[in-house]
């Protein structure tokens, strides 16, 4: 059986807990540690849409232990752009590498490569739908930085197409997490997830204010209102900027409350927050690393 | 049971045979029990265009005890398969289907919504991979009550005008 990673749905909480469990022991490697835990190894990374963080974090976990990384190279000077299917290129790809990761413009493009892949396919996003590696690494901050029990979390910015929200509040669901989502009116969760999280017993409140919820949770956990994500530019235009998190807003919160990101942000978080106690993001970015060998050395059967 | 005690009181105006409005068929399918206003998606679903050669009948918004009102489809010296019934399901999800030989209902049974279903209704989410030129087959998990499908690729559900996105 090969171990795709596709959506948070295919996890139990059981898998969920054997992985952030797995990955602090990946921590000391992440930071340099000689390994050679999968030397020999191949990671193929295919990228249809842009990525720095997830690629490069990737690329890091592999090599770190100890295996090579191939890459598609630009979608514009590959077989992609002479018209070639997803599907074939994943056949091709499969014959030289031991690991696919794919992030793709369409949604279901994970699963779809998955039904044509000899080898195992992690889906590092497609289109508007999951990133179960950055849900993963969110989950894993949160249980490093904070705690997953009794969790109070607000989710702040675009609700409505933020990929890795959707895969982030169904996986708190599964720890039965207190979830705020806090969002504009035009950006607030699609009804078919809310309904999703409610069928798992998630506990689920709607508001368009920060401000009156930052001083009863644990987490905050903002994103960037993607432009890139919205039909209509004009659309965008009248949310943009909606929520700032400044030094002024964290007075009012818990001592212990922390502060994450998926980044890139443009404003979403004051640059002043940064050097605050309550700020993870960076750390966040680093956990992407142990979390990702994890699942690498997962898929290609070395654990 | 012939023919006319599968369904001909929907057929009729009463209970005397001389006054029902389509005849008996000798084989074919009856679909009875439609939904009231599906019965030109039902001749889509199987294909029937105004160039089809085969012999139907179609009776729509028949007084009905059970649902009020309903439609019904006769065609004939054709026997339907099951993944057209499964497709019919989905829009008529009471509709029962009587099969029949020689005058005779040798077969007779509700339709039932399959649990899952492929390559019959296309994703309404216009980025999903299923609506590309991949090698791909659209694949929903049905939910029954109320009907929902949801895209196995996109995650996408489709609940409301569902006869609009049958392939």
């Amino acid at each position: 059986m090969l171990h795709h990673i596709i959506s948070m749905k295919d996890f139990s909480r059981d898998e969920i807990d054997i992985i952030l469990k797995r990955a602090k022991g990946f921590e000391p490697i992440a930071k340099g540690k000689k390994s050679d835990m999968l030397s020999g190894k191949i990671l193929a990374t295919l990228f249809y849409e842009p990525s720095t963080r997830t690629r490069m974090s990737f690329e890091t976990a592999m090599k770190r232990l100890g295996g090579d990384v191939i890459d598609l190279g630009s979608i514009e000077s590959s077989s992609v752009a002479k018209g070639e299917t997803l599907a074939d290129t994943i056949r091709v790809i499969g014959n030289y590498a031991d690991a696919i990761v794919l992030r793709h413009t369409r949604e279901g493009a994970a699963r779809m490569a998955a039904e044509h892949s000899r080898v195992p396919i992690i889906n590092a996003g497609d289109g508007a739908g999951h990133h179960p590696t950055q849900t993963l690494l969110d989950l894993y901050t949160i249980m490093r930085e904070s705690s997953l029990s009794n969790l109070k979390i607000a989710i702040v910015g675009d609700l409505k197409y933020g990929r890795t929200v959707h895969s982030l509040a169904y996986a708190l669901s599964l720890y039965r997490a207190d979830m705020t989502l806090v969002s504009p009116k035009q950006l607030q969760m699609p009804d078919v997830i809310k309904k999703d999280l409610k069928k798992q017993g998630a506990s689920v409140s709607e508001t368009v204010n920060i401000e009156g919820v930052i001083d009863d949770i644990d987490v905050l956990y903002i994103t960037r209102i993607q432009k890139e994500r919205f039909p209509d530019p004009s659309e965008y235009q009248k949310v943009a900027g909606s929520y700032r998190v400044t030094e002024e807003l964290l007075k009012k919160a818990r001592n212990n409350l922390i502060v994450m990101h998926p980044l890139p942000r443009v404003d979403e978080i004051d640059p002043a927050v940064d050097g605050t106690r309550y700020a993870r993001y960076f750390e966040q970015a680093f956990y992407g690393v142990p979390v990702r060998m994890t699942l690498l050395a997962m898929a290609m059967e070395a654990l | 049971m012939t023919e006319s005690g599968a369904n001909t009181d929907a057929f009729s105006t009463g209970s005397s045979k001389k006054e029902m409005r389509v005849r008996r068929i000798k084989h074919g399918t009856v679909i009875d029990h439609i939904t009231a206003g599906q019965a030109l998606n039902v001749l889509r679903i199987l294909g029937i265009s105004g160039t089809t050669k085969a012999v139907v009948s179609v009776a729509m918004n028949v007084p009905s005890g059970v649902m009020g009102s309903k439609d019904i489809v006769k065609v004939e010296d054709r026997e339907l398969e099951e993944e057209e019934v499964d497709r019919i399901s989905l829009i008529a999800p009471n509709a029962t289907i009587n099969i029949i030989r020689d005058f005779e209902v040798i077969e007779k049974y509700k339709v039932d919504l399959p649990d899952s279903l492929e390559g019959v209704v296309k994703c309404d989410n216009p980025n999903c991979i299923s609506n590309t030129n991949e090698p791909v087959t659209s694949k929903f998990i049905v939910n029954k009550k109320p009907v929902e499908l949801r895209c196995i690729y996109c995650d996408h559900v489709i609940s409301e005008g569902i006869a609009e996105h049958l392939i």
